[in-house]
């Protein structure tokens, strides 16, 4: 690796003033970063470590009953939470699914994010849970969709100097469920050849609200809001979660790599969607 | 860039060190070069086979992906912290007496994994074993025998509480 220097930053205006110099890039748990800039595909001058801010080490309920994530609260603390377990089960199920146990310890969402891999695990449950992202900057602070942070592979709309500090998560609707799925060919420590998350609120019998995202099939992670509105204000019933599923598959613009073809991350792009989609309808009955 | 070494405070095996590094070295690589703890192994670098995991801070982590700057004030269990004097860890002993280490070099991590599961889940199931150990790759036993260690282990911890 060529030589940088490091700084651990204290508080949010410590990271923004240190972020601001020239070649500064944030380091969060650096199970991307560091084998990236081992690899030389990224390059800094300056890590500015910032696992030691509050602001990105948060992890509580609001008093609306929401969720405060802070970006770089590493995955083995978002699953232990026994809050996030019980009402947010999709979100600890994948914090679970990334890497495996000593990558757990490190690696955050807020990297996940920001590292703006097409097959993020973690991104289309986010998006599919409503989360906001949390930006500061020289500016001050943006709030966003999750949906509008990635541009393309590696590419975000974070601006020079600014930081990921954390999402926001709504608190979950009653009757509401969501789930996230993937297809790996093996069963861990794997990256996804696709992967679908759905949520879903069920009114009188009914879906009320639905939302699809996808992921690895598309240059970012990408929500089809064209399949949750396909089934808003329908029955639940296979006919209907089958049509939204088409759209899905309708909606992916994958490539073919040496994971899988396009051709069978069309496919996997209904069938998990499809799946996804039957997930959260029973998390919804429970709920 | 300022292109001077950091001195870096941490505890490793119970003990106070101080070490002199590089921002871009990583845990690993002081470990093993300025501290001389060999136990630790590079398999690849980059965080997939596990062979140089240690446990920071009561977790496991791979101290390939870690650099040694960002372990400031922490604590470090390697595999040398792990016998008491001549004797073995229970972990160790179950590896052992199960013919779960063949070349050695996933051993180390492989054993510290194991802590670090029991530390957490005393009573894995096999189906849990497999899964919280999948970041470590073993060319030699085919995990078989890894995983009758770690229920031995685990089995001798749980008689230990008892």
């Amino acid at each position: 690796m060529k030589w940088f220097d490091y700084a651990a930053a204290r508080s949010l205006p410590e990271a923004l003033e240190l972020l601001a110099r020239p070649g500064a890039r944030p380091l969060a748990g650096g199970t991307d970063l560091l084998v990236q800039m081992r690899a030389g595909e990224r390059k800094a001058d300056l890590l500015v470590d910032v696992k030691r801010i509050p602001e990105l080490n948060r992890l509580e309920c609001d008093p609306a009953g929401g969720l405060q994530l802070g970006a770089a609260v590493p995955c083995c603390r978002i699953y232990e939470h026994p809050e996030v377990r019980r009402r947010w089960p999709a979100l600890a199920e994948v914090a679970e699914m990334i890497g495996g146990v000593p990558i757990q310890s490190r690696a955050s969402l807020g990297g996940n994010l920001c590292n703006a891999a097409p097959s993020a695990d973690s991104v289309p449950v986010l998006i599919v849970l409503g989360a906001r992202c949390r930006i500061a900057g020289p500016g001050g602070v943006r709030v966003l969709p999750v949906e509008e942070f990635c541009t393309g592979p590696g590419q975000t709309v974070l601006e020079t100097g600014e930081l990921l500090v954390g999402f926001e998560l709504p608190p979950p609707e009653p009757h509401s469920g969501a789930a996230y799925l993937r297809f790996t060919p093996r069963r861990e420590m794997d990256i996804a050849v696709a992967g679908a998350a759905a949520a879903i609120t069920l009114e009188d019998g009914a879906i009320r609200r639905a939302r699809i995202a996808l992921a690895a099939v598309a240059p970012t992670p990408l929500l089809v809001p064209e399949a949750g509105d396909r089934l808003a204000g329908k029955p639940p019933a296979e006919e209907h979660l089958r049509a939204a599923a088409e759209l899905a598959r309708a909606a992916a613009r994958p490539i073919t790599d040496l994971r899988g073809t396009a051709e069978f991350r069309r496919h996997l792009s209904a069938v998990l969607t499809r799946r996804a989609l039957e997930a959260a309808l029973a998390r919804a009955r429970e709920a | 860039m300022t292109g001077e070494k950091v001195r870096v405070r941490m505890k490793v095996n119970r003990q106070s060190v101080e070490l002199l590094c590089e921002p871009r070295q990583s845990l690993l690589e002081c470990l093993r070069d300025i501290l001389g703890l060999t136990g630790a192994k590079e398999g690849c670098n980059d965080g997939n086979c596990g062979a140089c995991a240690v446990i920071l801070d009561g977790r496991l982590v791979n101290s390939c992906l870690v650099l040694a700057v960002e372990a400031e004030g922490s604590e470090i269990i390697t595999i040398e912290g792990l016998a008491r004097g001549a004797e073995l860890d229970p972990i160790q002993r179950a590896f052992l007496e199960q013919g779960a280490v063949q070349c050695g070099f996933c051993t180390p991590g492989l054993i510290l994994a194991t802590k670090a599961l029991l530390d957490r889940t005393p009573d894995p199931t096999e189906g849990e074993i497999r899964r919280r150990l999948a970041n470590h790759l073993c060319r030699c036993t085919g995990y078989d025998k890894v995983v009758r260690a770690v229920r031995q282990a685990a089995a001798e911890r749980r008689e230990v509480r008892a």
